[in-house]
């Protein structure tokens, strides 16, 4: 089974782009990375499919239900991060977590304070006196407790710092080794590269290569460097090897150099 | 009932102020009211020939000599207005206030429907305004029993009552309102409830404009139709219910449907 599946899904905010007749797919158990820069559609996708905002048209399954007609069971068995974290000003985090847990009527305190501890969350805090970082870790713990089938995480590791942000990626291959799916945007390559197994990048609202990281890595693109008497030049090349060396043969070269792109490499040369 | 829970604690504070300020504005007029007494005569031939100025207000058929004719008018104004503006603000920011602190990504990707979470918000309001009317009418009672006057307990506790529906009422129009909006609103909840008080003055003084009395809660609330009458006007209440009703339904149609965004 998949763990998220569109079909072309599309959500237009009148005028403005959302994203159009998105195609993803994520399989269960997989740790999937979400990549675009800002406003390519990352989290109108996420939201569109964890039912805060309604598809204009098109359809996806999340854990095989339904995201128009099963939302409240999508919920049940996902755990979400947003990009944002507010919670309600009168609160202390240890509030917001029980609330949390009480909302999805389950009795995670165990584990909700297992992770607060490795995260160095101090449960005693009001929520108005939380740095952005602390309020990712409220909401790390909020998404991660109840055991979730599906994890789904918006920028998750904006505001953390490294060695927090090397624990959080310690929770998650934990968890993902434990059967849970786990989906993350982002835009920090680095973070993709170390710890997903499967990619997409996304474009102007649509999916504009998906595969497994190591072969996104690779796929048909090369970095070239090249020394001539004029100086260096360095570039990404994607296209047919065979154009690329008839091109080169054209060229009085003193040195060339082809190179696996990092992730990297390969974003820059998608979204140039 | 979580959701009713958290509203209910989040309100906590403007509970007791909203109650203490309206239940003690209504415990100074009411002990104010024996040095008052023997100067009523006079009050009543005042605004007897006052004209439209009393009856836009309701005072024309009361009689101030009275403790209770006195209350309904001067602890229902406390009552009236100061309760019909905690009922709109309470109403008006119920839903809105989700978008508007962007809590409503947290709230809404939990694992319950958006009609769920309509009835916990609905249920909460009610209980909130039933938990300051309560507060208010102990305050008032406390203060004409200090006074040593007699309580006519059907008349006050049907004056109570009312102004209790009025802001049910008002609440709820606020609350179908709430569903379309993602900011700001209290201004606009106020304005409502200043609005539906000002018809009232205007089907007061107008007999052609006597059919706005269907529309604004604060008809049913006429201190001279409890105290005569000791019933709540049926006619204008059940319009108000309507109308109530109507709120809910706008705020439940148009809010499971809704993109939210935070």
């Amino acid at each position: 089974m998949k763990a998220i599946e569109t079909m072309k899904l599309t959500k237009s905010y009148g005028a403005s782009r959302g994203i159009n007749e998105l195609e993803l797919s994520v399989e269960e158990g997989d740790f999937y990375g979400f990549i675009g820069p800002n406003g390519a559609g990352k989290s109108t996708t996420i939201r569109t499919i964890l039912g805060l905002i309604k598809p204009t048209s098109g359809s996806a399954r999340v854990l095989g239900y339904d995201i128009v007609n099963d939302s409240k069971l999508i919920l049940e068995n996902t755990g979400y991060l947003p990009s944002e974290v507010n919670y309600y000003n009168h609160m202390k985090v240890r509030d917001v977590i029980e609330y949390s847990a009480a909302l999805r009527g389950v009795k995670c305190s165990d584990k909700g304070r297992r992770i607060s501890e490795r995260l160095g969350l101090d449960l005693n805090k009001k929520v108005t006196e939380l740095s952005l970082g602390n309020r990712k870790k409220v909401g790390i713990v909020c998404a991660i407790q109840h055991s979730p089938k599906l994890l789904i995480l918006d920028e998750p590791t904006s505001g953390l710092d490294p060695l927090v942000q090397r624990e959080f990626f310690s929770i998650l291959q934990e968890e993902n080794k434990q059967g849970t799916t786990v989906f993350l945007s982002s835009h920090v390559l680095s973070e993709v590269q170390n710890y997903c197994r499967s990619a997409a990048f996304i474009k102007d609202g649509q999916i504009i290569i998906a595969d497994k990281v190591e072969k996104l890595e690779g796929a048909n693109v090369k970095q070239i460097a090249i020394k001539t008497k004029d100086g260096i030049e360095e570039f990404i090349y994607n296209g047919d090897i065979n154009d690329l060396m008839k091109s080169m043969a054209t060229k009085e070269l003193l040195d060339i150099t082809i190179t696996e792109p990092s992730l990297e490499d390969v974003f820059m040369n998608y979204y140039r | 009932m979580k959701i009713l829970q958290q509203e209910i604690k989040s309100q906590k504070m403007a509970i007791v102020i909203w109650s203490l300020s309206i239940g003690l504005l209504i415990a100074v007029c009411v002990l104010m009211y024996p040095e008052m007494k023997a100067e009523m005569t006079d009050v009543n031939e005042i605004f007897a020939s006052m004209g439209s100025f009393s009856s836009a207000f309701g005072m024309d058929q009361l009689n101030f000599g009275t403790l209770i004719g006195f209350y309904a008018v001067e602890g229902g104004n406390m009552l009236g207005i100061g309760g019909a503006f905690f009922a709109a603000i309470v109403g008006i920011t119920s839903l809105m206030k989700e978008e508007k602190d962007r809590t409503a990504e947290f709230l809404f990707t939990h694992p319950m429907t958006r009609g769920r979470v309509l009835l916990e918000k609905v249920c909460s309001i009610y209980i909130i305004l039933l938990i300051m009317n309560l507060i208010v009418y102990v305050v008032s009672v406390v203060s004409i029993l200090i006074i040593g006057e007699k309580i006519d307990w059907t008349v006050l506790s049907l004056i109570h009552l009312a102004y209790f529906l009025m802001q049910c009422e008002i609440a709820m129009i606020c609350f179908g309102i709430s569903a379309f909006l993602r900011k700001g609103g209290i201004g606009f909840g106020i304005g409502v409830a200043a609005g539906l008080y000002f018809l009232n003055i205007v089907a007061n003084i107008s007999q052609d404009a006597k059919a706005l009395k269907y529309i604004t809660p604060f008809a049913y609330t006429e201190g001279y139709e409890l105290i005569n009458n000791k019933k709540i006007p049926m006619e204008y209440l059940i319009s108000g219910m309507v109308l109530m009703l109507a709120g809910i339904i706008v705020a439940s149609v148009y809010y499971r449907k809704k993109d939210i965004f935070s």
